[in-house]
């Protein structure tokens, strides 16, 4: 089994604009959506700046609203936006 | 044995991201076209406003999810079916660039009583603007954009329905 996994990460909105629309990633293991968040976050600019726990950021998994405390797995696709604002 | 009309018809639900404009009238004889069970059918209709927040607003942007967006909208419809007596839902979002006095969305919901076709339509809105991934970006009269921000007013709408809130 490998010991990582391959992570497919969008951004939507604000996010998208200074991020770009997404990348792929491998992470650990047994990482949760919060852990990826943290790792893009240790990357410096710009992901610090706008993952950064000061600022309201959501996160989906699988196209789900989710916890950052839902666990990762192989090929999981993780977005990481602003509150939303439609309606 | 019920009476012809009171029938239960299987779930009829349907969603909608587009850019192009809608038609209330024809999306609300679509709605209830072939259910005499009807008695009720309720209508929200959000458009753009010329101003927000103090600032004029020129234009106006709105990005979504694709995939997720269809899929969460889904989801809330399904909660609307389990908590309150109606027929059918119809909603439309529309996405891409808007000005000001364009209609955003639709939701229209029929029933055959009146209460549960106004309580459901809130309850879709509640959970539309605070759960359906959609962002807006306006354009004020100097040509700078900015995204607009979430407000707190729509998560305590949300508190209303009994459905867990995130702090902004």
């Amino acid at each position: 089994m490998p010991d990582s996994l391959t992570i497919q990460v969008k951004y939507f909105a604000s996010l998208r604009e200074a991020l770009g629309p997404g990348e792929t990633v491998r992470v650990p293991r047994s990482f949760s959506v919060g852990a990826l968040r943290d790792d893009l976050i240790d990357r410096g600019e710009p992901h610090a700046g706008v993952l950064s726990r000061e600022r309201a950021v959501r996160a989906a998994l699988d196209q789900r609203l989710c916890a950052e405390t839902e666990l990762l797995h192989e090929g999981a696709e993780v977005a990481f936006f602003p509150p939303v604002t439609g309606g | 044995m019920p009476a012809p009309n009171q029938i239960p018809l299987p779930r009829r639900a349907s969603v909608e991201i587009r850019t192009r404009d809608f038609d209330l009238s024809a999306e609300v004889a679509a709605l209830r076209a072939h259910d005499g069970g009807v008695g009720a059918v309720v209508s929200f209709i959000g458009t753009v406003r010329d101003r927000n927040d103090g600032c004029g607003v020129t234009a106006m942007e709105l990005e979504h999810y694709p995939g997720m967006t269809e899929r969460s909208i889904e989801v809330m419809i399904d909660a609307a079916f389990e908590r309150f007596d109606i027929r059918a839902v119809r909603v439309i979002h529309r996405v891409g660039p808007l000005r000001p006095l364009d209609q955003i969305v639709l939701v229209a919901v029929s029933s055959m009583h009146r209460g549960s076709a106004f309580q459901a339509c809130e309850f879709l809105m509640d959970y539309l603007k605070t759960r359906a991934p959609f962002w807006k970006k306006e354009t004020l009269p100097s040509g700078e954009a900015r995204w607009v921000d979430a407000r707190d007013s729509d998560e305590s709408a949300l508190a209303r329905w009994g459905l867990p809130t995130q702090p902004l």
